[in-house]
C-alpha cells in the first residue's frame, strides 16, 4: 500500500559555511504516513528536517545543494516564497515555545495575519484545533490565560494546535518530546498516532522506542549520509547495513 | 500555491520594509560624514591663516590679541595633562571596583552598587562643574594653600568621576563575561578566591578592561563642562598640578560665543574641533579594535 | 608547619587585596553621596512654588527658572521625537535583518564612533549645520536636532539590546507558523522588546535633559523674558542657566542660592528619569517569564 510522496528529497547536500552537514540526501516522504528520522546527535536528522519547511533560511552562510520536491515542485526555487512553504508546512520544536500571549491568542495569531477575521471562525478554529491537540477539555475554560502558565506538557500540545490551526498538509516535529516527562510524552505520542489520518508527519527522535511506536517509515541517518530508510518494522528488526543495527540495539550513539 | 499576484505582492513589500530599515540603518554613518564635513567646512579657512604645523604646535592661543596668534599647543597640552591626570584617578578607583562589583560584593549590594555607578554616569557634567566650582574649589585653595583652586587638580578629579562609571560598568561587563569553567578550574586546583581573581578573571578579561579604560580616557579628553567650569582657563603650558589650564574643549565652549561668525577665530575654534574630533575618534577606533579581536578569539575556542 | 604559614600568607594577601577593592567602591559610593548631599544641602532652601513657577526677575538675581524648566523639557521632548524612531528603526535592522558582513560592521563602528563624539563637537556640528547651513537659527529646533543625534547611538544600543533578548524561539515559532518577518518583527519581536527599549530611551532623555555643550551654540538663550512661540525660537535651559549663572555676570555670590537651586531642579529631574528607568529594567528582569 505505497502512497504518494508529498515531499521528496534529491541529492541534497547542505553546508554551514565550509563545514557539510549533509551529504547527499534522498528519500520519499509518503502521504499521510509518519516519518521517523533517528541517529546520533549532530547527525543531521534535525538540519533535514529544518531544510523541509526552509527554516534553515534564518541562519546565516547556510547552503542548499539538489532539490526537495514538496508536491513535485521544488521549494529551493528562487521564486518561490517560504511565507507559503510554512504555511502548509507546520513544525513543532524542541522545546515547547508558545507565545507570551493568552491561549487563544496564540492558537488565532498566524490564521488572523493570514487574513481570517471573524470572531465565529476564529473560535470555532480555536476549538477545533485544541480538540485535535487533546488539549480542550484542559483549558476551554481559561481561553485567556497566559500560555506561559500552563504545564510544559500542555504548551507543547498548544504549539502542535497552533500549527494545526494553519491546516497545514505536513507536521514537522523536532524532537517534541525531549523536554517533557513520560506522561506528557505519553499524550504526545498518542496524538501523533490519531493525527496521521490528516497529516504527513515527519518526526526527529533520539529516542528509539518512540521511533518504533509512533512511525511507519524510518531513516536512519549518522554523519550527515542517510545511511538507511525503510519500513519501521524492517529497520527495527532486520536492517540490512550492520551501522543500523549496531545503532538500534545500542552498541553505538 | 494561493494567488501568485499576492506573493509576488507580500514579497515586494517585504523587500521594500527592509530596505526602509536598512536606510535609517545608514543615518548613523551619514551623520558621522556630516559631521567631519561641517568640521572641514567650518574649520579649514583658518589654515589659509596659519600653517597646520604652527596651528597644532604653536605655543600661543592669543586669539583675540591684534595681531593674533592662533597655536592651539598649549590646550592640547592641557587637555593630555587633565586627561592623564584623571586617568590615574579613575583607571584603578573604576576596575577596582569593577572587581569588587562583579566578583566579591554580595547579590543585593552588588545591584545597589550598579545602581550608584549608573547614577553618577547620570549626572549631568554641569552638575559636577558646579560641584567643582563651589565646593572643592575653595577647598583645594585652603588646604594646599594655592592662589586659586580652580586648576588642574580639580579638573581632573572631577573629570575622573565621569571617567569611572565608563570604565567601571564596561570592566564589570567583561569581568561578568568570563565563563565560569575558567574559574571553577582554578579553584579546583585550590586557588584562593584572590589568585582566581587576578590570575585568571583578570587575565581572560583584560581585552575587555582595555577597552572600557580607553573609552574611560576618551570621555574625559572630551568632556566640555568640567573642564570650562573648573580647568581655570590659562591658556599656558602648566608647572604644576595647581596651575591653571585651558583644554580643548573648554576653549572652543567658552569662546565660541564671542568669536565673530565667519571670523579667523570662529573657524580657529572649528579647527580645534577637528583635532578634538579626530584625537577621540582614535580612541574609540583602538577600542573598537580591541573589543573586537577579542570576539573573534572569543568565538575561536569554542 | 612550612606550608602553614604560606597559606596564611594567600590569605592575608586575599584580605588586603578585599580591603581594597572594597574601599575603590566605597569611595565612589561617598562622592556620589557627598555630591548629592551638598547639592541638597545647599539648594532645598531656595526651592519654593515660586521657585518653579516664576520666571527670573532683576536682572537674574532673583526670581524663579520657569523658563529654563520649560525650555529643557522642550528640548527633551524635540531630542527624543528626533532619536526614537531613528534608533529603533536602526536597531531593527541591525539585529532583524542584517546579515554578517561588511555593512553591518561598517554601521557598527559609526555607531560606536557616534558615541564617543565629544558633545562639545556635538556643538559645533549642530551650529555649522543646523544653525548656519540649514538657517533654523540658534533655536528649539536646531537644539532638539543636535541632541537628538547626540543620544541615538544610546537608542540604538539599548533598542538592539532589548531586540536581541526576545528569544529567537518566539521568531522560529512565528515564521514556521507561515507568518512573513515583518509581520513576526511586528507582532511578536518588537512587543516583546517594547519595556527595554522604553528603559533605554528613558535613559536618553536624562541623557538629554543634563547636556550643556551641544545647546550653549545652538539653542541657548542667555534669558528670554516670554516661553517659546514655535520652534525657531530660542529658549533657556537648566543646565544652561546654571552655567551662566556660575560663571558670567556681576553677581555670582549674590545668585548662588539660585545656582543651587537650579542645579537641584536639574539633578532631581535627571536622577529622577533614571531612577524609573532602572527601576523598570529590574521590575522587567525579575518578570521575565522566558
Amino acid at each position: 500500500m505505497k502512497n504518494q510522496p508529498i515531499i521528496t528529497t534529491k541529492n541534497v547536500n547542505f553546508y554551514y559555511g565550509a563545514f557539510q552537514a549533509l551529504t547527499d540526501i534522498t528519500m520519499d516522504f509518503e502521504r499521510n504516513r509518519v516519518t521517523a528520522l533517528i541517529g546520533p546527535s549532530g547527525c543531521g536528522k534535525s538540519t533535514l528536517l529544518r531544510l523541509l519547511n526552509r527554516m534553515n533560511d534564518l541562519i546565516d552562510q547556510t547552503r542548499v545543494e539538489g532539490e526537495v520536491l514538496f508536491e513535485g515542485r521544488n521549494i529551493y526555487e528562487p521564486d518561490v516564497d517560504p511565507v507559503e512553504i510554512r504555511k502548509r508546512i507546520g513544525m513543532v520544536f524542541q522545546k515547547p515555545n508558545p507565545f507570551p500571549k493568552s491561549i487563544y491568542n496564540n492558537i488565532t495569531y498566524a490564521p488572523r495575519l493570514a487574513g481570517i477575521k471573524s470572531k465565529e471562525s476564529l473560535d470555532a478554529l480555536v476549538e477545533d484545533s485544541l480538540k485535535q491537540a487533546v488539549l480542550w477539555d484542559e483549558v476551554k475554560d481559561i481561553l485567556g490565560r497566559s500560555a506561559m502558565t500552563l504545564s510544559g506538557g500542555q504548551q507543547q500540545r498548544l504549539c502542535i494546535a497552533r500549527a494545526l490551526a494553519m491546516k497545514p498538509d505536513v507536521l514537522l516535529m523536532d524532537e517534541p518530546t525531549s523536554a517533557l516527562d513520560p506522561i506528557s510524552t505519553a499524550k504526545i505520542e498518542e496524538l501523533v498516532d490519531e493525527l496521521k489520518e490528516s497529516y504527513t508527519i515527519i518526526i526527529v527522535t533520539h529516542n528509539m522506542q518512540q521511533a518504533a511506536r509512533v512511525s511507519e517509515y524510518t531513516g536512519f541517518f549518522y554523519l550527515g549520509k542517510l545511511i538507511e530508510f525503510g519500513l519501521t518494522e524492517k529497520i527495527f528488526t532486520n536492517p540490512d547495513i550492520k551501522q543500523t543495527e549496531d545503532y538500534i540495539t545500542g552498541r553505538f550513539g | 500555491m494561493v494567488q501568485k499576484a499576492s506573493v509576488i505582492s507580500r514579497r515586494i513589500k517585504e523587500t521594500l520594509i527592509k530596505n526602509i530599515f536598512a536606510v535609517f540603518a545608514l543615518f548613523s554613518i551619514v551623520m558621522l560624514g556630516l559631521i567631519v564635513f561641517f568640521l572641514f567646512r567650518e574649520g579649514l579657512p583658518i589654515f589659509r591663516v596659519v600653517s597646520v604645523t604652527d596651528f597644532l604646535f604653536g605655543p600661543f592661543w592669543y586669539p583675540t590679541y591684534d595681531p593674533p596668534e592662533y597655536g592651539i599647543g598649549p590646550l592640547i597640552v592641557g587637555s593630555v595633562v587633565v586627561t592623564i591626570l584623571s586617568s590615574l584617578i579613575a583607571v584603578p578607583l573604576g576596575v577596582l571596583s569593577a572587581i569588587y562589583i562583579s566578583e566579591i560584593a554580595p547579590p543585593r549590594l552588588k545591584e545597589v552598587l550598579k545602581a550608584i555607578i549608573e547614577l553618577l554616569a547620570g549626572l549631568p557634567s554641569v552638575v559636577l562643574g558646579f560641584f567643582g566650582m563651589v565646593i572643592l574649589a575653595p577647598w583645594l585653595q585652603e588646604t594646599f594653600d594655592i592662589a586659586t583652586g580652580l586648576n588642574i587638580l580639580n579638573a581632573s578629579i572631577m573629570l575622573a568621576l565621569m571617567a569611572i562609571p565608563t570604565i567601571s560598568s564596561l570592566s564589570e561587563d567583561a569581568l561578568y563575561a568570563v565563563p565560569r569553567d575558567f574559574k571553577e578550574a582554578s579553584y579546583a586546583l585550590g586557588a584562593t578566591r584572590y589568585e582566581t581573581i587576578t590570575r585568571v578573571t583578570f587575565t581572560a578579561a583584560l581585552s575587555g578592561i582595555s577597552t572600557a579604560v580607553i573609552l574611560g580616557m576618551a570621555r574625559a579628553i572630551g568632556e566640555t563642562m568640567v573642564v570650562l567650569m573648573v580647568a581655570g582657563g590659562a591658556a599656558a603650558l602648566p608647572g604644576s598640578i595647581f596651575d591653571s589650564v585651558r583644554p580643548m574643549p573648554a576653549s572652543i565652549a567658552a569662546e565660541m560665543g564671542e568669536a565673530p561668525f565667519g571670523g579667523d577665530h570662529y573657524h580657529a575654534l572649528f579647527a580645534t574641533g577637528i583635532v578634538l574630533f579626530f584625537i577621540t575618534l582614535a580612541f574609540n577606533l583602538v577600542a573598537d579594535y580591541i573589543s573586537n579581536r577579542f570576539k573573534e578569539v572569543g568565538s575561536g575556542t569554542l | 608547619m612550612n606550608e602553614q604559614s604560606l597559606m596564611k600568607r594567600r590569605y592575608l594577601k586575599q584580605r588586603a587585596f578585599f580591603l581594597i577593592v572594597r574601599l575603590s567602591a566605597l569611595v565612589i559610593t561617598l562622592a556620589l553621596v557627598g555630591i548629592l548631599f551638598f547639592l541638597f544641602y545647599n539648594g532645598l532652601g531656595a526651592i519654593s512654588w515660586d521657585f518653579l513657577t516664576l520666571p527670573p526677575t532683576d536682572s537674574m538675581t532673583k526670581g524663579g527658572i520657569m523658563p529654563a524648566i520649560v525650555g529643557t523639557f522642550y528640548l527633551t521632548i524635540g531630542a527624543i521625537i528626533v532619536a526614537l524612531p531613528l534608533g529603533v528603526a536602526s536597531a531593527i535592522y541591525l539585529t532583524e535583518y542584517a546579515k554578517q558582513g561588511k555593512l553591518i560592521r561598517v554601521i557598527r563602528v559609526a555607531v560606536n564612533c557616534l558615541a564617543g563624539v565629544p558633545s562639545v563637537v556635538f556643538g559645533l556640528f549642530g551650529l555649522g549645520f543646523f544653525v548656519v547651513f540649514l538657517r533654523f537659527g540658534s533655536s528649539i529646533l536646531s537644539g532638539a536636532l543636535t541632541l537628538g543625534i547626540l543620544i541615538l547611538p544610546t537608542i540604538i544600543g539599548a533598542s538592539e539590546e532589548a531586540l536581541k533578548a526576545v528569544p529567537q524561539t518566539f521568531r522560529e515559532a512565528s515564521l514556521a507558523l507561515g507568518v512573513s518577518k515583518w509581520a513576526t518583527i511586528s507582532r511578536i519581536v518588537i512587543p516583546s522588546a517594547v519595556p527595554g527599549i522604553l528603559t533605554g530611551s528613558i535613559l536618553g532623555i536624562g541623557r538629554a535633559a543634563g547636556e550643556t555643550a551641544p545647546i550653549m551654540f545652538t539653542a541657548a538663550a542667555f534669558f528670554t523674558a516670554v516661553l517659546p512661540k514655535s520652534v525657531f525660537n530660542e529658549v533657556m535651559a537648566l543646565p544652561y542657566h546654571i552655567y551662566v549663572l556660575a560663571t558670567a555676570g556681576t553677581h555670582i555670590e549674590q545668585t548662588r542660592p539660585i545656582q543651587y537651586g537650579t542645579a537641584l531642579v536639574l539633578i532631581a529631574l535627571v536622577l529622577g528619569i533614571d531612577l524609573v528607568a532602572i527601576v523598570i529594567r529590574s521590575v522587567i528582569r525579575r518578570k521575565k517569564r522566558w
